[in-house]
């Protein structure tokens, strides 16, 4: 059996060392993800739209701040989750 | 032989992720354990982070957060104006990444412990044995259904 | 009780310590806006200050410094916080979390934007502070009452 799962996992390793030859180098400014325009927008509009220095943040509070919602949301429900599993004393 | 030392060297994030990836994935097909299944999942998970923080990498970028101040003086301005960022969309994406991962993590270790008080045990083959036998009828039963339909 | 809980130099250094680390999580949450940092980290970090605080006080103590009410209250506080701001935005005429539209400061969105993104922060911190401790607490194993133990020493001797 842990043959079996030994030959799946080195397939599966093979097939994505094979896929990633394609990608590009490490540290590449050409690549695909770099070279978008949204990126450049990103990083040169960040401040005079949201305010803030730290660009990650103005992605994660402004541009992306619904996803963020629902990000709070899941770990919220997350919690509530553990709660209704495990919580020992009647409330 | 120099050009394959180059591609291989140029490329080694992918190594690197690969290998991580395919530890957690060993780990969640053959491992018994429920608790070494969950910390498979973890370390897949890790290698996706790993894959996506270094596709953000620029050489010679910093980390995506603006060098100057509010009210910086032109000089410093102009200065900095030259200087490249790192790609800061993979950054995001991950830190929510890592938000469900611990979420996942929570509840499946929840799951465990409930599972741990039902069975008493973690390892899978007890588990499975004990539910048979809790119900030989009903495996009973889908093993006839199974043989009827072929 | 464990030997690490009754081990004096850890008590005094953990005592010691909680209150930097919630001092280093608070920089963190309100630095977000302008250097590395931010809600997830560090509401992680304040939760992990008090979670260590439990781990080597009992649960009964950290259970003094976090209630399960206080807990649940702050938990689900957060998000609201956060959609409320959120909606506040579409009450002056904007699109949801279009922080730019509240008129706090009339010639200076990207400033009321700062401030409102520094206010979303502080949501996401409270609730990622509220579920760390509460996943704490209930996926740890529960403790004997420190009561309790010395009696039962006793009578097995």
């Amino acid at each position: 059996m842990k043959i079996i799962a030994l030959i799946a996992v080195i397939l599966a390793g093979g097939m994505l060392i094979y896929a990633g030859q394609d990608l590009p180098a490490f540290g590449d400014p050409e690549s695909p993800a770099y070279q978008h325009p949204i990126i450049e927008h990103y990083i040169t509009h960040a401040e005079t739209e949201s305010g803030v220095g730290n660009i990650v943040t103005a992605l994660l509070a402004n541009y992306r701040g619904y996803d963020t919602l629902g990000e709070v949301t899941v770990i919220f429900t997350a919690g509530m989750t553990v709660i209704l599993l495990l919580r020992r004393r009647e409330i | 032989m120099s050009g394959i030392i180059e591609i291989i060297f140029a490329e080694f994030n992918y190594w690197i992720y690969v290998t991580l990836m395919m530890i957690g994935f060993y780990a969640m097909i053959a491992k018994k354990n429920l608790i070494k299944k969950v910390i498979g999942a973890n370390i897949f998970q890790t290698a996706i982070f790993l894959f996506y923080i270094s596709l953000a990498e620029v050489k010679g970028g910093t980390a995506p957060i603006l060098l100057h101040g509010h009210d910086g003086a032109d000089a410093a301005h102009k200065a900095v104006s030259e200087v490249i960022y790192v790609n800061p969309l993979p950054h995001v994406l991950i830190l929510t990444a890592i938000v469900v991962a611990v979420s996942t993590t929570a509840v499946a270790l929840a799951l465990i412990i409930k599972i741990y008080e039902e069975y008493g045990s973690l390892e899978e083959d007890v588990i499975l044995a004990y539910r048979r036998q809790l119900q030989p009828e009903f495996s009973e039963h889908a093993r006839q259904k199974q043989e009827g339909e072929q | 009780m464990s030997g690490i809980q009754e081990s004096i130099v850890i008590r005094t250094v953990v005592r010691i310590m909680v209150p930097f680390i919630q001092i280093f999580a608070l920089y963190v949450i309100m630095h977000g806006a302008s250097g590395p940092g931010g809600g997830f980290q560090g509401g992680v970090i304040f939760g992990a200050g008090i979670i260590l605080y439990a781990m080597i006080y009992g649960h009964k103590e950290g259970k003094q410094r976090m209630s399960d009410k206080l807990n649940r209250i702050l938990s689900s506080s957060g998000v609201a916080i956060f959609a409320v701001t959120g909606i506040s935005c579409l009450v002056f005429g904007g699109m949801f979390l279009q922080y730019g539209v509240v008129p706090l400061l009339p010639d200076n969105p990207a400033v009321v934007s700062r401030l409102l993104i520094d206010v979303v922060e502080i949501g996401i911190g409270i609730t990622v502070l509220a579920v760390m401790i509460s996943l704490f607490f209930d996926v740890s194993p529960p403790e004997t009452d420190e009561e309790e133990l010395p009696a039962s020493e006793e009578a097995g001797q």
